[in-house]
Formats: structure tokens, sequence, C-alpha cells
């Protein structure tokens, strides 16, 4: 074959392999958490909400799950503007990465919710709970314990499938081995080294969340 | 810039032939591979054993768009000229591979220990018994996860665009270029896909349950 890797000049971008990598990980930290947060509320709604806003909720996980992420991506970051709306790279990339993880784990999260027996929020509501309290102190602690495992993967996918972000050049690790090559032209080099990144990243993800699971529900399963 | 007009529409459909091919040849070739991976999953030897668990874990690890550059760099390095086509269809391959490998495995393992107690003790070898006891039970549990990944498939295909294969989303891209009216195209682009992807979508909910229900008896 005759090609000699050269790895040096890797080591010379090592920083911007590093501020790529951190860009990576606050790009998908905050998703995660903006993620959590809109599939809590959409799975109460798609569960307990009005009519009219289930089917909105059905309708906009359908529309997500059925359509690739890359779409959405265009869609809302050269869409948008059309409308007024302009976006930095980084904002679309945020927006869309949340929307698309989101449909998942809404579905997650409604899984947790309809787990847990009837009997649970009737008992409660029979003590005299109000319907958030029920869903707060009684029903979601119990779910918890369903929800956290899936919802670790689809966390550890989000932050795998934000390298597609790299496609308005939003700041992240893809990115960064993008603009590496084409200054080194060391392609294979720069995505060996950005693929490795991104695998000790999930590992890195699947371990804390493995921790964050035994701390909070301990080491015993019940089943 | 030039005004969009019916005939855009017909390039985009035309377009989806492609993703539609790619996804139908990743398919292909991923069964292959996923079959492969599937078996040495649960092989006896430990190398082979430890091999696919490997190539699982590296596959579903890293993001699909590295893996398709690696293919498209990597093959040029290694003298071959694969080209965007080639190199989208190997690189989805090889990840439907690992993804297909998985779920295979939990079929193949789901059907009962006593039917391969069986098949060995009526002197079947591994591939006899492996192809006329264990998989054709095995294939009853893996056709709905099989389908449900089929979606994630023709959306994967979409990444094909970034080492610029013309598939659909390209398409989108070119057209947009020309016309600049990304709300219509990315959205009569989505719609293709929805198109493509909704009924592979039903259709695993459906067997989904039809399973199940069979199974309860």
């Amino acid at each position: 074959m005759g090609y000699v890797f050269q790895f040096g000049e890797m080591w010379a971008a090592s920083d911007e392999f590093v501020d790529g990598a951190l860009a990576t990980l606050r790009l998908s930290a905050l998703s995660m958490v903006l993620t959590l947060g809109l599939s809590i509320l959409g799975a109460l709604v798609r569960t307990s909400g009005p009519k009219p806003a289930r089917a909105l909720i059905v309708g906009y996980v359908e529309v997500i799950r059925n359509t690739p992420l890359l779409v959405q991506i265009f869609f809302i970051f050269f869409g948008l503007p059309s409308f007024g709306i302009r976006l930095s790279a980084d904002t679309g990339a945020l927006i869309a990465l949340t929307l698309n993880g989101t449909a998942y784990t809404i579905e997650i999260v409604r899984a947790g919710i309809e787990s847990i027996g009837a009997g649970q929020s009737e008992a409660a509501t029979a003590l005299g709970l109000r319907k958030l309290q029920v869903f707060r102190l009684i029903v979601m602690p119990q779910a918890l314990r369903v929800i956290v495992p899936p919802l670790g993967s689809q966390f550890i996918l989000l932050m795998l499938n934000s390298s597609i972000a790299s496609a308005i050049a939003a700041d992240e690790l893809t990115s960064a081995a993008l603009n590496i090559q084409g200054r080194t032209f060391r392609a294979f080099e720069s995505f060996i080294v950005a693929g490795v990144i991104y695998f000790v990243l999930s590992l890195a993800f699947s371990g804390a969340f493995s921790l964050l699971e035994r701390a909070a529900f301990g080491r015993i399963k019940t089943r | 810039m030039r005004a969009l007009s019916l005939s855009d529409f017909t390039f985009l459909l035309l377009a989806a032939r492609w993703t539609v091919l790619l996804s139908l040849m990743a398919f292909a070739g991923g069964a292959v591979i996923g079959l492969a991976i599937a078996l040495m999953r649960i092989s006896e030897h430990r190398a082979l054993r430890w091999f696919a668990l490997g190539f699982i874990r590296v596959f579903q690890g890293t993001p699909l768009l590295i893996q398709l550059f690696l293919v498209f760099f990597g093959a040029d390095l290694l003298g071959f000229n694969l080209g965007a086509w080639l190199s989208a269809a190997l690189g989805l391959s090889l990840n439907a591979g690992a993804f297909l490998g998985e779920i295979w495995r939990g079929s193949i393992q789901a059907v009962p220990g006593g039917q391969i107690e069986a098949a060995r003790s009526l002197g079947l070898r591994y591939l006899p018994r492996m192809g006329l006891v264990v998989l054709p039970q095995a294939l009853r549990l893996a056709v709905p996860p099989t389908v449900g990944f089929g979606v994630n498939l023709v959306k994967s295909t979409s990444l094909a665009a970034i080492i610029g294969f013309v598939e659909l989303t390209r398409a989108g891209q070119q057209l947009n270029n020309a016309t600049f009216r990304p709300f219509l195209i990315f959205g009569t682009v989505g719609l293709i896909y929805f198109v493509l992807c909704w009924p592979l979508t039903l259709a695993a909910t459906r067997l989904e349950r039809q399973l199940a229900l069979a199974y309860r008896r």
C-alpha cells in the first residue's frame, strides 16, 4: 500500500482536538438537559393532557422519528431564516439535536410512566394529593427506575449524532477534524483520532450513567 | 438564483431512487455481515466472540459519519478508489452489520436451548443445525426489530450526502443552492423520507404486537 501514517501533525493539532471534544461535550450535555426537561413535559401532556395536545405530541414524535436528523438540521438552520429567525450554527445544531432527541425520549418517559400501576395514582389521589403532586411525588420517582437505563443509551446516541452538526459547521469535534484534515491533508489520521475520542466519550458517558443509576437506585435491581 | 418549478420536485423524487437503492444495498450488505457477527458472537471460540464484540462496540460507539469518512478516505489510502457511492454502501453495510448482528444474536439466543441439544443428539453438524433448526425459529423473533432497524437505515443514508453522493438529501442541497427556497425544499425532502419510513414504522409496530400476542398464549 505504501502509505505512511503520520500522526505527528495530529499531535501538533492536539489543542484543536481537545477544543473540539469539549465543544461536543458542551453541545451534547446542554442538549441532554433540555431534552430531559422537554421529554418529561411532553410525556406528561402525552399521557394526561387534553386531546388535541396529545395528538400534537404524537404527530411531532412520528414526524421526527421518520425523517433524518441531517434534514432536520438543514430545515431548521436554512429554513427558519426565511421567517426572519436567524440562528448561529451552534444554536441551530442545539435546537435540532434537542428536538430530535426529545421525540425519542418522550416515548421512553411515557413508557416509564405507563409502567406504574394505576393503583398508585388512585391511592395518592385518595390521600388528597393534587394532580401535579401525584405525578411529581408518586409516579415519577418510581418511573425513573424504568426510564433511566434506556435514557442513558439514548443520550449516548445523541452525543454521537451531534457529529452530524458538522454539516452546518457548528463548533464540535467532527468540524474540528474536518478543519484539521483540510489543512494537513491527513484525512485518515484526523478521523481516526476523532473516532477514538468519540469512542472514549461514549465509554465515559456510559460509565457516568451507570454510576448515576447505582447512586440513585442502589445496587439491587427490583424485578 | 432561479425560481422553483415543478420539474424540480420531479428531480427530488428521482433522487429518492438513490436513497432507496442505497438503503437496499446497505441492508443486503448489513444482513451478510450481521449474520456473521451474530454467529461469531455466540460461537464456541473465544477469539471469534471477542472479535464480534469488538466490532459491535466500535461501530456502536463512534458516529456513523466518522465511519463513512474513514471508509471514504481509508479505501483511497489502500489503493482502491471506491468513490462516494461504494464508500457509502460499504460504510453503511458495516454499520448496519453491527446493529443487525446484535439484534439477531438476541433472536438466536431466544430459541430454547433444548432445540440445539435435540439437533445435536440427532447428529446434525453446525451448518444444518443452524440453518435448519435454529435460524428458522429465530427468524420469527427477528423480523419486527429488523423492520424497525430498516427505518434507521433509510434515515442513515442521508449522511452519504456529506461525502458527496447525490441521493435525496444532497439533491435537496443542490436544489436549495440554485433556488434558495430552503423551507419548501427541505420540507419536501423530509416529506419524501417520511413517506419512505412511515410504512416501515407502522409495519414494525404491527408485527411486534402480533408477535407479543402469539407468545402470550
